[in-house]
């Protein structure tokens, strides 16, 4: 049987990234539907992540899919040393799909090369996250009515942060121009960069974040800057408040200016910034429940017609 | 000319049956030895070090009777030291002569340097894309970290 596994974003062609975001498009007019009723979701959480278990589990329990998994690896069977591939293998045996976080990089590759059923990669380590970057992607496409030709800000820390370095890989096909704003310890890898040469993506660096930085943005995707990433703290403490959006930064932007975030937010978006309608990381996280919906249709093998003949 | 050549090559013995491996960088001459496991071998093995080289400067070269490197042997090889000369000869005579590649995909050869990375946290074999072959940088199939030649370790 084909694998219809979805383990990282890179996977995807633009032809399938549009075809999803249509079919997410189709689960925003209507949520609930009875697609998945005779399946059974497994989430298997090796490492808590409440925001992603709750939407996926959301988007199975509204396509009225029974759920069974664990949030917590402490009350299961690897923390007395069973190996992923006996968790993985046993739980096939009930579940129609898995959607598995593990701690571990590669873990959700190696589950999709073992498993009977498809898997879908909930976060693997530091290394990929789909269907964040699904959830990013129809977040600009809703707002901005297109992927193609976006002057796209990343801000914040552009080192550690896989969401933008996913979503760089994903917007390759949409001649995007890139503005890399990060202080010199979080600055974006060499290894992008050379991707983005590879893929002819315009690129711009920035160290400084102000008002004049962003004013040609239309998406600012702002990330957390961790302490724990600092090797400097003086350095830590020189950029904290340096990489804060504020209200006031916002006077001169362009009208259609999206501001996004993965979530959580600690500091660096201040409160003022909620009330602004170009604040929209809320609506964001919304999204991601259509963008999840479409994903556990799409891995078990339901098509877009068939959603859009359900309705 | 011909003759120069060839009182170059009596710089050690022939071999009747078995391989030639010719052009290792001297400084991967000892890796090359323990990779290939010569120690524990009882075949009658030559082994040159520090031979003038017009490539490399200071070459190493291996002679080994009545044996003949594997695939996996080759690929492990090919990591240790790139652009390696390897000849068969049969009767006293080279049979075949070819450079030693990287393949485009090392299965179960090198460990991930990735501490976090799954292969090294499960029973499994490691699996890593060539995406460099002249620089020999390798990609992780699973975590997805890139190594370069000198971080390389064999299992």
């Amino acid at each position: 049987m084909e694998n219809r596994s979805l383990v990282t974003i890179a996977d995807y062609s633009k032809e399938k990234i549009l075809y999803m975001l249509q079919m997410a498009a189709e689960f925003e007019k209507n949520p609930n539907r009875n697609l998945l009723r005779s399946k059974v979701v497994a989430t298997l959480f090796f490492e808590p992540s409440t925001r992603t278990r709750l939407s996926f589990e959301t988007a199975a329990n509204r396509l009225k899919a029974r759920v069974i998994g664990f949030s917590d690896p402490k009350a299961t069977s690897s923390s007395k040393g069973e190996s992923l591939k006996d968790t993985i293998m046993m739980v096939s045996n009930y579940a129609d799909v898995i959607v598995m976080r593990h701690y571990l990089e590669g873990a959700a590759q190696y589950a999709s090369e073992i498993a009977p059923v498809p898997i879908v990669n909930a976060g693997d380590g530091a290394n990929q996250h789909p269907s964040q970057t699904m959830l990013d992607l129809y977040s600009i496409y809703k707002t901005q009515g297109t992927l193609e030709n976006l002057n796209i800000f990343l801000v914040g820390d552009l080192k550690y942060g896989r969401t933008v370095h996913s979503l760089i890989q994903a917007m390759r096909h949409f001649n995007p121009t890139f503005h890399f704003v990060a202080p010199a310890e979080l600055k974006m890898p060499e290894e992008y960069k050379l991707y983005c040469k590879e893929y002819q993506i315009k690129y711009e660096e920035h160290s400084e974040f102000t008002a004049e930085t962003i004013q040609d943005a239309d998406i600012l995707y702002m990330t957390r800057v961790q302490r724990e990433r600092f090797t400097d703290l003086m350095e830590y403490e020189r950029v904290k408040n340096v990489f804060i959006l504020r209200n006031s930064m916002l006077a001169a932007t362009r009208p259609n200016l999206k501001i996004l975030h993965p979530l959580p937010r600690v500091n660096e978006i201040s409160y003022d910034v909620d009330e602004s309608p170009k604040a929209y990381y809320y609506q964001q996280a919304h999204n991601g429940l259509f963008a999840r919906q479409a994903i556990l249709c799409d891995v078990l093998g339901i098509t877009l017609d068939e959603i859009k003949k359900e309705q | 000319m011909s003759n120069i050549i060839n009182k170059r090559e009596l710089q050690v013995a022939a071999i009747e049956n078995g391989t030639v491996i010719d052009h290792i960088p001297a400084d991967k001459l000892f890796s090359v030895v323990s990779l290939l496991g010569l120690q524990q071998m009882s075949n009658k093995i030559t082994i040159g070090f520090n031979f003038d080289s017009k490539k490399l400067g200071k070459k190493g070269l291996i002679k080994i009777a009545d044996k003949f490197l594997t695939d996996d042997e080759l690929n492990r090889l090919s990591i240790v030291a790139p652009h390696i000369i390897m000849s068969i000869i049969r009767d006293f005579k080279v049979v075949e002569k070819h450079n030693v590649e990287m393949p485009s995909l090392l299965r179960g050869i090198v460990k991930c340097t990735n501490p976090k990375c799954i292969t090294n946290n499960e029973p499994m074999q490691t699996l890593f894309q060539v995406v460099d072959k002249d620089n020999c940088v390798i990609r992780c199939h699973y975590c997805e970290k890139e190594q370069q030649r000198n971080e390389i370790q064999i299992l």
